[in-house]
């Protein structure tokens, strides 16, 4: 094991209208996350197929978190209902690839929600934290 | 021959891009290492031929400088560094069409807001992300295929929500400029909250008259329709093409509502404020006799008599107090506070008592205030009011004054730290509480319209100095009160600006929206439909003739990319954001 200690990486997958201004709204006020966190946007979070999300694991992140559009989706009324839906098929394909399915977090986050994103943030980093890192669990990158 | 091919092949696939990594004067630059980040993409990116950093991307100087490269340069990619594109990306998009490269080959990445800013004091911390976020927007562009915007022709009218002053206002104006008005009130009357108020700041005109003023505008306008009683149903379609759902109640027996539909190219919201209502017992609001709102007030000043007389009773000292529900302290419990400054109050309240030293005599008027915000000409009232007999007196937001029934009086107790803190009295024959705005409660628009509104619950602009009247759907516009506290100059104002925004939208005969449509790779398909099943606008269908492959109407379809997360051999994905893009930056992000 390196010595140098573990930071997880994280990947987010945020939403151009909503939950990325809500980040946005974060740095704007100074509020704090991990900057192991790495941020890719999507039009919206229904579209984040679950194969995105293995291949962020297999690309050695250690945790992704999807900042949902939640209830304020300007394209689709239930689009919680389907990115959800996707979530948890990703997180059955992670089981099945032998990994730990609490780096995968999904929450609703609107434009504004900047406390909810660092914290929820935060709190991933930290279960992964005790998680170590993702290669440790036996999962083969090169597959 | 084979030769040539090869070679032409080579050549064609070597990508020549533009990095351009902005210090944000020191936004960016205090807390990434710039130079570093440069130097890293430098050092680890062949095909990156330039590679800067520049004080400000968005100056002019520096678009000029950008606009040289690519043409000196012969460019094709190019990556922006710089604050969160929701600002600038539009800025460098127009930069690149400028210098004939399609503005889809630009990615515009966040190293302001997601990594400066929120990693302060972190710099390896930040510089890293920043460093990552800048290998993400390369991959993006390497992979990225010029664009065309799709042009989608606008219906040249506007509905209007709200026949408020600021709807009528942004009527008017549309009107003028040629443009179809379509006004919808839930109301039976026109006017909101002005129709019922007395004098108004600044030139004392009577709320009904500045309401009568601008329907008078209004009327005999062919090209406005009004709909009073009206509510708005539901709406879909996008900016040039809305449709709406309005439902107009009817007064007459018989036919209850009926129900119509109405084809704009832009929305105005402008569904103003509620007044706030004290709950029951704050300032004795409810409790003491005497104890009134400042909008009970100005209605009832309303009346042109000659004495000063409220429910009954002679009024001959009062007192205001200022910033009730404004400014209010967020509760321990987390519960629900009006934060901010109403803007307009000590104006209106300094004002009313303007009015009421010149139309009454001897009325002596004490101003309990926590502190006087007459900003601009306004503080001219201030100093005519206090010239006239009106007493400023300052209380501390810890220290309100109190509020109890004296015989046929009401007791005002306050403690000014002019006269360290000692309790005083005074007895005074009517209380205005000089309440402040909040937003509409307006829950059924809101679920149909689902704006964006800010901590505060008043609808959000996308950007306060950039971008002020418009919301983050396209095409539907914020003004007047809605948006935030304001007086009536301010709300005209602003309603002036949406009618111009909106006009501008559609005034057009084409418009420009995003190329990130769903498209099919019909080599993949395998005509699972699981798509044509998720998309709710019907923008997908299958197409026999092609051998049974999935069609996308790039008309119909809004982009959300809800058919790319179930499609299960990848053959649909979102133009702009293609598979191998997000991918591609995934691997970056992760490295």
């Amino acid at each position: 094991m390196s010595t140098h200690a573990f930071e997880p990486k994280i990947l987010v997958f945020s939403t151009n209208i909503i939950s990325d201004p809500g980040i946005d709204q974060a740095g704007m006020s100074h509020i704090n996350y991990p900057s192991s966190s790495r941020i890719l946007r999507v039009p919206c979070s229904s579209m984040i197929r679950p194969e995105f999300i293995i291949h962020a694991f297999e690309s050695g992140f250690d945790a992704v978190f999807i900042a949902a559009d939640g209830g304020d989706c300007p394209y689709l009324s239930d689009c919680s209902v389907r990115t959800a839906r996707n979530v948890q098929r990703a997180s059955e394909m992670m089981k099945e690839n032998g990994i730990d399915q609490s780096r995968l977090r999904m929450a609703g986050i609107c434009s504004v929600c900047s406390d909810a994103f660092a914290k929820g943030v935060k709190s991933l980093y930290d279960i992964t934290k005790g998680l170590g890192p993702v290669r440790s669990e036996g999962h083969d990158r090169a597959s | 021959m084979k030769c040539r091919q090869e070679f032409k092949l080579t050549e064609g696939k070597k990508e020549r891009i533009g990095v351009y990594v902005c210090h944000c004067g020191g936004n960016i630059s205090d807390y990434v290492d710039v130079k570093k980040v440069v130097e890293e993409i430098k050092k680890g990116e062949p095909n990156a031929i330039i590679v800067k950093d520049l004080m400000f991307d968005c100056a002019d100087a520096s678009q000029s400088e950008m606009i040289e490269d690519i043409k000196a340069q012969k460019l094709d990619r190019v990556v922006v560094a710089a604050c969160s594109p929701k600002l600038h990306e539009a800025t460098f998009r127009n930069m690149a069409k400028r210098a004939d490269l399609n503005p889809y080959m630009l990615y515009h990445a966040d190293i302001r807001e997601q990594s400066s800013w929120a990693h302060e004091g972190d710099m390896e911390g930040a510089t890293s992300k920043a460093l990552a976020h800048v290998r993400a927007a390369i991959a993006y562009v390497k992979s990225a295929e010029p664009l065309e915007k799709i042009k989608s022709e606008t219906t040249h009218s506007v509905l209007i929500i709200g026949g408020g002053i600021a709807g009528l206002r942004a009527a008017i104006d549309l009107s003028r400029m040629g443009v179809n008005v379509m006004l919808v009130e839930r109301s039976p009357a026109l006017g909101g909250h002005v129709a019922e108020l007395g004098e108004i700041y600044p030139y004392y005109t009577s709320g009904p008259e500045i309401v009568k003023g601008l329907v008078d505008e209004l009327k005999g306008r062919d090209n406005v329709a009004i709909y009073t009683n009206a509510t708005v149903m539901s709406y879909s379609g996008y900016l040039g093409k809305f449709e709406v759902k309005v439902k107009v109640t009817h007064r007459q027996p018989g036919s209850e509502y009926s129900e119509i539909t109405l084809h704009v190219g832009s929305i105005i919201v402008a569904t103003g404020f509620d007044t706030y209502r004290p709950p029951k017992g704050e300032y004795g609001y409810g409790t003491v006799k005497g104890v009134v709102t400042l909008p009970d007030l100005v209605k009832a000043l309303g009346d042109g008599s000659k004495e000063l007389i409220y429910e009954g009773r002679r009024i001959r000292e009062m007192a205001f107090i200022y910033c009730v529900g404004s400014r209010q302290k967020p509760p321990e419990d987390g519960g629900h506070a009006n934060l901010y400054c109403s803007r307009y109050c000590c104006n209106a309240a300094t004002s009313q008592a303007l009015t009421i030293h010149r139309r009454f005599n001897n009325v002596k008027i004490y101003h309990l205030y926590r502190d006087m915000r007459t900003y601009g000409r306004n503080e001219l009232m201030y100093e005519d009011a206090a010239k006239g007999g009106s007493i400023f007196i300052r209380f501390d937001e810890d220290h309100p004054p109190l509020v109890a029934e004296d015989g046929d009086r009401c007791r005002v107790t306050f403690w000014s730290s002019l006269i360290e803190n000692q309790p005083v009295d005074i007895l005074v024959d009517l209380v205005v509480l000089v309440t402040g705005m909040e937003p509409r409660q307006n829950e059924e628009l809101n679920r149909t319209l689902s704006l964006p509104a800010g901590s505060d619950g008043f609808y959000k602009e996308i950007h306060p100095k950039l971008r002020p009247v418009e919301t983050n759907i396209t095409g539907v516009l914020i003004s007047g009160t809605a948006q935030a506290p304001r007086d009536v100059r301010e709300t005209l104002s602003s309603a002036s600006a949406a009618a111009a925004k909106a006009a501008s939208f559609v005034l057009k005969n084409e418009l420009e929206l995003d190329p990130f449509v769903a498209f099919v790779n019909p080599q993949a398909c395998e005509a699972h439909q699981e798509c044509i099943k998720e998309c709710p606008y019907g923008a997908i269908e299958l197409v026999e003739e092609l051998g049974k492959k999935a069609r996308v109407t790039s008309a119909k379809c809004k982009g959300c990319g809800a058919c790319v997360a179930v499609c299960p051999t990848g053959a649909i994905q979102l133009k702009g954001y293609t598979n191998m893009e997000i991918k591609s930056m995934i691997e970056e992000l992760a490295r």
